[in-house]
This record gives C-alpha cells, structure tokens and sequence, in this order.
C-alpha cells in the first residue's frame, strides 16, 4: 500500500531519484532572493549587490537532500528552509547565518513562519504538522500541533491576521485551524473545512478584503482549478476552470489525456492579481479576483519560451514583479565539456507596469529580458548556475516531465491490480506465516 | 434493497475482524458534506434531514438498533469500513423497517473510512453524540497511529460535535482504555462528563449491552471501561 511504499523508501534510495522542483522566495522589499535548487540554497542579496553564502556553523551551508519548501517570515527578517534531509534550518536574513537547526522524524514536505515570527511549523509526510518556538532553547525538540490522517500536507500558510493557519492535503481537503497563543500545546480547534477540489490541492494564498472583515482563501489543485474560499465559513465562493481557458492547450506540452495540476499560486494582498503556474505551460496565467462580487476571472496568459514550465512564483507587491523559477533536482547542463555539472535553473521576471495609476486592470505584464532583471548578470549566475540557461531547452524540457511525474507520483495514490494488490498483501511482513 | 423482508444471516456476511484504516479502499467519497444524499437514506423523513448520532464503527449495526427506538425523531448514522459488514447492517435495516412499520426509518449505514472522511459527511456542529464501541486495540506501538481515537483525530470528531455533545468510548482492553480516557482528558475540547448525568442517561447502559462485542464480553465476564466526555468550548479569549 502507498503508506507502506513510502516508509520503505525513506531508507532506500529511489526517492531520491524524484525530482524535486526549484524553489523561489524573495523577501518582502526585495533585498534579497533565493532560489533553493536539490539541496542547494542560492542567495543573491540585492541590496549589496552580490552573492552570498549562507552559513551554517554545524556544516555546510546547504542542505544533504533535495530542499522541498522555503518560506521568509512576513516581516523578512527569518527564512527557513526544510526537505527531504528530515531538517529545517532557520536563518536569519542580515547575516545569513543558520540560528536553529530542527530535526523532524519524517521527511519535511512544507513550512512557515507565524505572522509574529516567533514559531516555524514544518509538515511531514505524514501528515503532522510539527512546531518550534523561537524563543526557546536552542535543543528543544519540535512538537506536533496538528495532523492530516495519512495524507501530505502540500502546503501550509498562515493567514495575513496570524489568527489562523491554513493547511491542504492530497486528500482533496483545507484545513482552517485556530492558531492559538499558546501554539505548544496543539492547535486543537478547526475553523473550518474548505472542500470543494475533486482532487489533490497543490498550493494556498491568502488574500483580504480592505477593510480586513472577511477573510479570502485562494487555492490551486490536481483537478485544474483555482477556486475562491470564505475560510472563516469554509464556504467555496467562486472556482475558476483553468482547462478551457485561452491557449492553454495549445500551448501545453502534455497531451490531452494527461492530467494537468495547478502547482503555485500567488496573490497580490488585495487579490486584484493572481498568478497561476499549471503544468505543461511555458508561462503563467493571470487571474483577478473581485472580492465584492466574489469572483475569479481569467485576465490572460503570459507566454514564456518553449520549455520554460515554472516550478515556483512569487509575487513582490511592493515592486509589482513576479519572480518565477523553473529547475529541478536532476537538471543539470548537458554541456559535457563542464566536469562541473551544477544544477541549472531558469530565473524569469515578470514586471507589471501600471499604465493608469487610477485603474489596476490596466496592468501591462511584460516579461523582463535578461538585461532588465535585477541583480543583472550577477544574480542570474548566482541562482541560475550559468548565464545560457536559455540555450538548454532539451535538459529544460526533461526536467519539467520528471517534475510532473514526482508530483504525480507523490499525489495520487496508486491503483494496484488485484493480482498486484494480493502479491504485495503477500509479501507484507507482519502477516502470520501459514504452513 | 433486499427483495424479502427476511433477517439477514451473520454467516454469509464473515469478514476479517480487522480492516486497515490506512488502505484506500475503494468506495466512494462525498466532497463535502453537501453532497451526501442523506435523503436517500432516511425515506420517511421530509425536508433536510440533519444526521445527529454517528456510531463510528458499527459493525454488525447492534448499537443502531438499540438507539432507534429510543430516539424516534433523531436520525443515526453508522459508519463501517468493511464491505461485507455495512452490506449486512444495510440488509438488516431494510429487514427491520417492513416488518415493523414506523419503526427503524431513522438508523442507517455507509461504507466509509471514519478517520479520514468525517470533515466529509457532517457540518461543523452538526453531531449531538459519537459513539466510539470496542474500537480496534492495535496493540502493537507502531500501530497506535491507526487507532480511532488519537489527540489529532479528535480535533476533527470536535470539529463535528455541538458544543455540549456527548463523546462515548467503550473497551474490554484496559491499556485502550487508558490510552482513549487519556486523549480525551488532554484535549482542550472535551470535559468528563459527571458521574450522576452517566447513570442517568439510557444510552450508556447500551454501551456494553447492545453490541454483539458487547454482549461477547459479558458472556466471557469480562470488565469494560468507558470514557465520556462532553464537548465544551475552548478556553482561549
């Protein structure tokens, strides 16, 4: 059974052999951006204008396995990385020094930061989602606050009030639970369920109504939709189908019969801009949410090059850009005169200009050249591995099918055949032997 | 729907005692709670019916007969993971309904796996009693995690119940028996509830005399030990 498959893996090796995505998060006034890439953590500072090497006293300043999620605190001061090395380390941004190592039992598959940033949460594969307290003891060890029943906790986030954090699983479900003061002793009280997606939920976002009043949660998942939740009530308010939306199967490299999966989401705090990643297209689809009317509509999509599939976005509201990144775990530069094989990825801007400052749908997204990005040429060496990354679209185009599969395969349960299923049942070993 | 009003019989129905909640098996899943045709399942009941009592974990249904005529105008729902159990429960329903015109329109039974699905049935507040009956021991330590009453689990059977709703746990297992009574004592949304209100309700007596593990106990003399807790509100401001 899938449960059994996965602990059996975590002492082998075959798990290693997914790709996992290349990760990106940038701080909230942009002064710094990282791209976490296999077990990498690459740190371009934008204010100083140069790379940078976070450290870790303990050892290296990266992880030993694929990193798996990254979160800065709202206020940008904290990052944390977690993954598949069963760690979450916290850094602090000014010195990109490591202030707290964890260890989890489990593989780590999301993480965060309170709004006060005095606890990360991290989620495991199973399902728990454990917490530390910043103020505590260097040696504390984490506690487990809530849990998914035998699920994955794709992603986890805290709403913008810090009064609640918002958790989704495999399992098609949203949690919306309480965030006590006292978030040691468990997060024991739900607020709500948001179900509603037909299958795995992939990604959160929150979003909130100008005078703060009514709480708005957007989500993307296996079945192709981003939908619009009151999470205070757990009622689905909009779902915008992403399958018929303009150009999208054209543009897609996956065939028809394939499933497509929305795999990041993010919002601008207001909603008025949303983007989306999906698999299979090379780019990004825009969509607008009216929190009066409470709706989602498709505004349009930004094209990419060929192969250029993001595996993760984050959007700067402050400088109106969308940073996206695609890379994977076993992308590397087919370039067999480099002995050096680093992991490449794709750095890619996208810049929406206010042509009217009084009407916020006049926003022209343009797709920032190289040249244009910030950093320059520098920050594109440091978080891309090299400055040509536009030149590898066959590893580019390998990578984004082994990511779809590792997804695939981490979302949706296996189907065994009868045989199948009675050969494994056979061959479990906590049955008694019959003579 | 069974073609005669006939009682089923236990022997054609055998299954395993014991199913594993982690497996996926294959019976479908309402999206919301919604979506569940409650309807169907309570013909002689108008409108929108509200399930109030679950009975998690029940069997071959004997706890469901038992409440029916108890609480007339409360609907009861069971919920089995086994295939072959809930279809014996059902047959036995659909026997008991014809045979007794007015009675038994207000228990039924789904196939479902309880420790993942019950966000998926019941609205948030919307059960006034669980019932929890000789759940699977587990006994092994790396099986504690498959038990149905666990500090996570409870969160979501809290999230269920109405403020002031009754959580009964009964075992012949006395180490289950400290584990349930322990879960529920730590966790901030359940209190004890008194010991005079427990010999007052009428439900508790069938705790250990109206299932047939119940009734299996009894015979061998063996003790049971129960846990009822009453769901509260947090204490947070």
């Amino acid at each position: 059974m899938e449960e059994v498959l996965i602990e059996e893996s975590e002492s082998g090796n075959s798990c290693t052999d997914e790709a996992a995505p290349a990760l990106i998060a940038v701080h909230p006034t942009e002064s710094s951006v990282v791209v976490a890439v296999g077990s990498e953590l690459r740190v371009f500072d934008l204010k100083g204008d140069s790379a940078v090497s976070p450290l870790d006293e303990l050892g290296g300043p990266h992880h030993s396995a694929s990193i798996r999620a990254i979160s800065f605190s709202s206020d940008g001061e904290l990052f944390a990385s977690a993954g598949d090395d069963k760690i979450i380390k916290i850094w602090k941004t000014d010195s990109w020094n490591c202030i707290r190592t964890v260890q989890s039992e489990k593989k780590v598959s999301a993480v965060s930061i309170s709004q006060d940033s005095q606890y990360v949460t991290f989620a495991d594969k199973f399902g728990v989602v454990w917490i530390v307290s910043l103020k505590e003891d260097r040696d504390t060890k984490a506690v487990p606050i809530l849990g998914h029943y035998c699920s994955i906790i794709t992603s986890m986030k805290f709403s913008p009030d810090g009064r609640f954090i918002a958790t989704a699983d495999r399992d098609y479900k949203i949690r919306i639970t309480v965030f006590p003061r006292n978030a040691l002793k468990g997060a024991h009280e739900i607020q709500s369920f948001c179900l509603g997606h037909t299958d795995f939920v992939s990604c959160l976002a929150f979003v909130c109504s100008q005078d703060q009043s009514k709480g708005f949660l957007l989500s993307g998942g296996g079945d192709l939709t981003v939908r619009l939740w009151d999470y205070i009530s757990g009622s689905l308010l909009y779902t915008c189908a992403l399958d018929d939306k303009a150009g999208i199967l054209e543009a897609s490299e996956i065939e028809e019969n394939d499933k497509r999966a929305v795999t990041d989401i993010c919002a601008s705090s207001d909603g008025s801009l949303i983007s989306v990643a999906v698999q299979g297209f090379n780019g990004v689809m825009l969509l607008s949410c009216d929190l009066v009317a409470k709706t989602l509509s498709f505004v349009k999509n930004v094209s990419m090059e060929k192969s250029f599939i993001p595996t993760s976005l984050v959007l700067v509201s402050s400088k109106e850009r969308l940073w996206t990144v695609m890379g994977a775990s076993n992308l590397t530069s087919s370039d067999l005169n480099n002995n050096n094989q680093r992991l490449l990825t794709r750095v890619r801007i996208i810049s929406f200009l206010q042509k009217d400052p009084l009407d916020s749908c006049s926003r022209d997204p343009a797709l920032l050249e190289d040249s244009q990005v910030p950093g320059g040429e520098k920050l594109l060496m440091q978080l891309q591995g090299c400055l040509d990354a536009a030149a590898q679209e066959a590893a580019f185009a390998a990578a984004a099918a082994a990511v779809r599969t590792s997804l695939q395969n981490m979302m949706i349960k296996k189907q065994y055949s009868v045989e199948r299923r009675e050969l494994r049942k056979r061959n479990r070993n906590d049955k008694k032997i019959k003579s | 729907m069974s073609a005669t009003a006939r009682l089923p019989r236990k022997r054609f129905y055998r299954a395993r005692a014991h199913s594993n909640p982690l497996s996926d098996s294959h019976f479908p899943v309402p999206i919301c709670p919604s979506d569940v045709d409650f309807a169907s399942h309570y013909p002689q009941f108008s409108g929108n019916p509200m399930v109030r009592f679950a009975d998690v974990g029940c069997g071959f249904g004997g706890l469901l007969v038992a409440l029916s005529p108890l609480f007339p105008d409360t609907l009861i729902i069971g919920m089995e993971l086994r295939d072959k159990v809930t279809e014996y429960v059902k047959d036995r329903i659909h026997g008991l309904r014809p045979t007794n015109p007015g009675h038994y329109n207000n228990i039924s039974v789904v196939r479902t796996n309880s420790m993942k699905y019950i966000p998926n049935y019941f609205h948030k507040a919307q059960l006034s009693k669980m019932f929890f009956l000789f759940p699977d021991p587990h006994f092994k330590e790396k099986n504690h995690r498959r038990r149905v009453i666990s500090p996570h689990l409870l969160d979501e059977y809290a999230y269920v119940m109405q403020l002031g709703g009754i959580l009964y746990t009964v075992t012949d297992v006395d180490e289950l028996g400290d584990w349930m009574k322990s879960c529920l004592q730590n966790h901030p949304l359940f209190e004890p509830v008194g010991e005079d209100e427990i010999t007052t309700d009428p439900v508790v007596k069938l705790l250990t005399s109206a299932t047939e593990e119940g009734q299996k106990v009894a015979r061998n003399g063996g003790q049971t030990f129960m846990a009822i807790y009453r769901r509260v509100a947090s204490k947070e401001d």
